[in-house]
This record gives structure tokens, sequence and C-alpha cells, in this order.
């Protein structure tokens, strides 16, 4: 097979790394990230076509048909997943290209050319191998398989600050000799800290673990860039690197809270795991029927979707409500927490899935200051993102994090399907003031019963 | 490529990165989260040139799975993305636009 020169091949990459960079600025705006979205994955089979022309290599019909195996699994599934379960999806393919850069590094140690090499092999290797173990977790924990509860027992840090010691002492001795033994005792080590880094992290903060991992990931491709002499990889790497950096940083300030804290914070006992207790006060609970009475007589709603309404698939009945009473001169708006969901963005994601238009879509800030002149809230699914311990109780976990100040409105409906605390497992003590009232039951039929009060107001 | 060479790179990139991805809207947060973890996906690219070079069956087998963890990573991760874009891209983003730029004009 004729092999393109190695000019050609940097050309080729180069335009590669450009289509990347267009494909993230594609993002800052929803009517051209879909195309931007397009443009990466051309760069990317760009690169692919690329590297096969590249030099003369052996086993290509293997190659190929573990390619074609790959896309055969990943496509349908991607194709398939419900909206709700995109974090753990991330999370998982996050995990499997931290693998298989650690993979790569632990083959190419062998051919290693200079203690800078060397250096860049052990990172890999390490973070790689963090952030598999680490993203595993994540999706265990975010599927179910696993309680999202902090797991710590006593001794970890001292335990997780031993791993960590000892990986960075085989990391020391796979640069002075290259030994393949002690790649695999920092491999071992790496999956271990990934491990005990992820289990003490808290519900409501494993996104920001997402996030953070995902950057890991982005730097150990951009360190394998660096020891096989590819400038794309390197590129491409330190993109993700920059672009998970950023995102961790917005998300931790979304929830009032310091990064460091987040992954260390467990650590000190101050997690996110609050009490789980179910409180026995009174509360004032009303029918779906006078809840569309109330609805009626508004002229201002605001609704507050949180992770429930997902999960109770309701959004497109919470979505034809709003249309509904639009349709009676009824404005209604959706005031989104940016961390509302399981990820940043997601709720708008679940949102858009639902043909809710984005005009009425409204950031934090822009909403607040509406709460105080709205007739009803309607908190359909949220718990944590509105809950004023964020504001008033400093021993709170969730002490610090800004909210949607729901308790200004005049009147406050929670749609629950119990008195359970929310993810992050804290009281909310606005389901106990006067202008609350809840309405019990599963998001989708209750607000299937409102719409029909509503129609027939 | 030289090491300074290649540390250049790194350190523009990185502002390049940071420039591009602060501009993003919060709106897009998950799309730029799952499109991100596509583009590592290209590990790809290395996984092919180890497996391709391997001179023994065993380096051939580790070669291989990489090259499967990675064509999951970067296949799954563009088609998801795809997906919750084709969402946000359908509808109603005219006016939308439209009331954007008449802010911007008010400006």
């Amino acid at each position: 097979m004729s092999v393109l020169s190695p000019e050609l091949t940097a050309g080729l990459y180069l335009l590669a790394s450009v289509a990347f960079i267009l494909a993230l600025r594609g993002l800052s705006s929803p009517k051209t990230a879909r195309r931007g979205n397009l443009i990466g994955a051309f760069g990317a089979v760009v690169a692919v076509l690329t590297v096969f022309l590249s030099a003369n290599f052996e086993n290509i019909p293997w190659i190929l048909l573990t390619i074609a195996v790959g896309s055969a699994i990943a496509a349908p599934v991607s194709r398939r997943v419900q909206m709700t379960q995109m974090p753990q999806l991330v999370a998982l393919f996050n995990g499997v290209g931290g693998g298989a850069a650690a993979i790569v590094a632990l083959l190419e140690l062998s051919h290693l050319s200079s203690p800078w090499s060397g250096l860049a092999v052990a990172f890999t290797i390490l973070v790689g191998s963090v952030s598999f173990a680490g993203s595993c977790i994540t999706f265990a924990k975010l599927q179910g398989l696993m309680p999202t509860k902090p797991l710590i027992f006593p001794g970890q840090p001292v335990v997780m600050g031993a791993v960590l010691i000892a990986a960075l002492v085989a990391g020391g001795f796979v640069i002075a000799t290259g030994s393949l033994g002690w790649a695999l005792a920092m491999l071992a080590l790496g999956l271990v800290t990934g491990v005990l880094l992820v289990n003490p992290v808290g519900g409501a903060d494993v996104p920001i673990v997402i996030s953070l991992l995902n950057a890991f990931t982005g730097l150990t491709v951009a360190a394998s860039g660096l020891v096989l002499g590819n400038v794309l990889l390197l590129v491409a790497g330190t993109l993700v690197g920059a672009s998970g950096t950023i995102l961790t940083q917005a998300m931790a300030a979304a929830m009032g809270r310091k990064v460091s804290g987040i992954i260390f914070g467990a650590f000190r006992g101050g997690s996110t795991a609050g009490s789980t207790t179910v409180s026995d006060r009174p509360v004032r609970s009303s029918s779906p029927e006078d809840v569309a009475i109330l609805l009626g007589y508004a002229q201002r709603v605001i609704v507050v979707p949180g992770y429930g309404l997902a999960v109770a698939q309701a959004q497109h009945t919470m979505a034809e409500l709003a249309q509904t009473l639009e349709a009676k001169g009824i404005e209604v708006v959706f005031g989104i927490h940016p961390v509302a969901g399981r990820m940043p963005g997601h709720m708008n994601v679940l949102l858009a899935e639902a043909n809710v238009p984005y005009e009425v879509l409204q950031e934090m800030d822009e909403v607040n200051p509406q709460f105080k002149t709205a007739d009803v809230v309607l908190v359909v699914g949220a718990n944590d993102v509105v809950n004023p311990a964020a504001k008033s109780s400093p021993g709170s976990p969730i002490f610090g994090m800004p909210i949607l100040d729901v308790s200004s409105a005049r009147q406050v409906v929670f749609f629950k399907r119990s008195m359970r605390p929310g993810f992050a497992g804290i009281e909310n003590e606005l389901l106990y003031e006067p202008q609350t009232t809840l309405v019990f039951g599963d998001a989708k039929e209750t607000l299937t019963k409102v719409l029909t009060a509503v129609k027939n107001l | 490529m030289d090491a300074m060479s290649l540390l250049t790179i790194f350190v523009l990139v990185v502002f390049v990165g940071f420039e591009v991805v602060s501009k993003v809207s919060s709106t897009l947060h998950t799309p730029l989260m799952s499109g991100a973890n596509a583009i590592h996906g290209i590990i790809l690219v290395g996984a092919i040139i180890v497996a391709g070079q391997a001179e023994n069956g065993w380096v051939l087998a580790f070669g291989l799975l990489a090259v499967l963890l990675s064509t999951v990573n970067l296949v799954g991760g563009f088609v998801v993305t795809d997906r919750m874009l084709e969402m946000f891209a359908g509808r109603k983003v005219t006016p939308k636009a439209a009331t954007e730029s008449k802010k911007e004009d008010a400006r």
C-alpha cells in the first residue's frame, strides 16, 4: 500500500485538529451546534483514514474488524439510550477512552526514546487507569448498581494517601527503568485510586466528578500524543482537558462548592449526605383538581422542573400543560437551575426532547427576580435546588449553593412521589411553609389529571 | 518533533480550549460534555498505530482491545451528541435568534 508523505500526513492531522476546534466552537449557539458536531465527526474520519495510510502497518484486517465490532456496539446503544440515562453513558464512554489511553501507553513502554516520553507514559498509565476505574464507579452509582451515598471506611484518607504515594514511587521506577512490572503495578494502583477517589463522593456531586474525569481522560490523550509524537492527539486531548476543567469549575460554582471540597469533602465528614430520615411533621396536600383551579386564576406561572420530572417521563405532559395554560392567556416560564438533572444543562436537553420552546426556558439569574410576582410556582420533581436551607442554615451540606428563590412566590405547589428527601438527602423546610401545598403521586399521572381539569375549566 | 515544539503547541491549545469553551452557552453544557468526550475518542489513532506495529500476539491482543474501547468512545460519543443536538436544532430556533438579535441591536 502506498504511504502518505510525512508532510501530507501532518497536514491532514492539522485539518482534523481544526475540525475539532470548530466542533467545540459550534456549541456557542444551538443553531450551529449540530453542524459543528458533524464537522468534528468528519475530522475524526479524516484522522482515522490518515493514520491507516501514514505507514506500512500490519494486522490491518484485524484492526478493521475490531473497529467494525466497536461501532456495531456503540452506535445502537447511543441511538437507543434514554435522555435521562445520558450522564451514565457519558461516564462509560469517558472510562473506556481513559482505559484505551492507558493500554496504548503501556504498549509504548518498550519504545521509549527519552526521559520525557517516559514521564508522559507514566502519567498516561496512572491517570488513564484512575479515569477508567473512577468512571466505572460513577456509572455504577448513576445506574443505581451502587448506592449513591458516599462510601467511607475508617482510615480512608490514610489508605488513599498511601496508595497515591505508592503509585508515584512506581511511576518513578517506570521512568527510570522502563520496566513492564512497575508499569503494571502502577496501573493496578491507579485503578485502586480511581475507586477510592469516587467512592466518597455523594449523590449530587457525581456530575461534577464526570466532568473532572472527562478532563483527566483528555489530558491522558494529550500525553499519549507526546509519547507517540502525534500532534493531533496532543491537540485533541488538550482541548478536552481545557473544556473539562472549565465545565468542572462552572458546575462547582453553580453548586456553591469548591472542586477540592467535593473530592476531599467526604473525607472530612462534610459530605452531601445529610439526614435521610423522613419527618412526620404536618404538611398541606391537595388534589390535582384544586391545583387546576389555582392555575385557572393565575396570571403568571413559573415551572421549576427537576430530575424527578424526567424519571416519571412527564416532560411531554408538562409541556402540554404549559401550552394549554398559554392558550388561556396565562404566562408560563420554566426556571432551570444549572444543575437540574444529573449533569450541567441536562434539564435543557430533556425539555428540548419534549418540544418545549427555548424562549420559555430561563436560567436561574433571569428567573429569580420573577418569583415575587408569580402567582403560582409548580415544582415538579425538584427538591434540593429550591431548598432554602442553602441560604439559611450554615450547617447544611448544601449551604452556599445558589438556589431558585421559590419561597418568595405567593403559592408553591410541589409534585412529589413521597416525603422522601432529594438526591442530596436533606430535608426541605419549604415543604412545611404556609404557602406550600403538596400533590403526592407519580408526576405523570398527577400532571395528566391537572391537564384534564385545566382543559375543563 | 522536539519536546519544546510539543510544549509550545500544548500551551497554545490550552488557551484556545479555554477561549472556545467559555463561549458555550450553559443550555448546551450537556452536549459540550458529550462532544468533548467524543473528541478524546481520537485516541483510536494511537491505538491503531500500536496495534499496527505489534510484534507479537500479546501486544496485538491488547492493541486491539484499545482499538475496541476507543472506537466505542469515538463512535458512541459523536452519535449521542448528534442525537441531542438534533432535538435542539429542529425547532423554534428562529424566534429565539430573532429576539437575541433584537437584544443585540438594543445594546
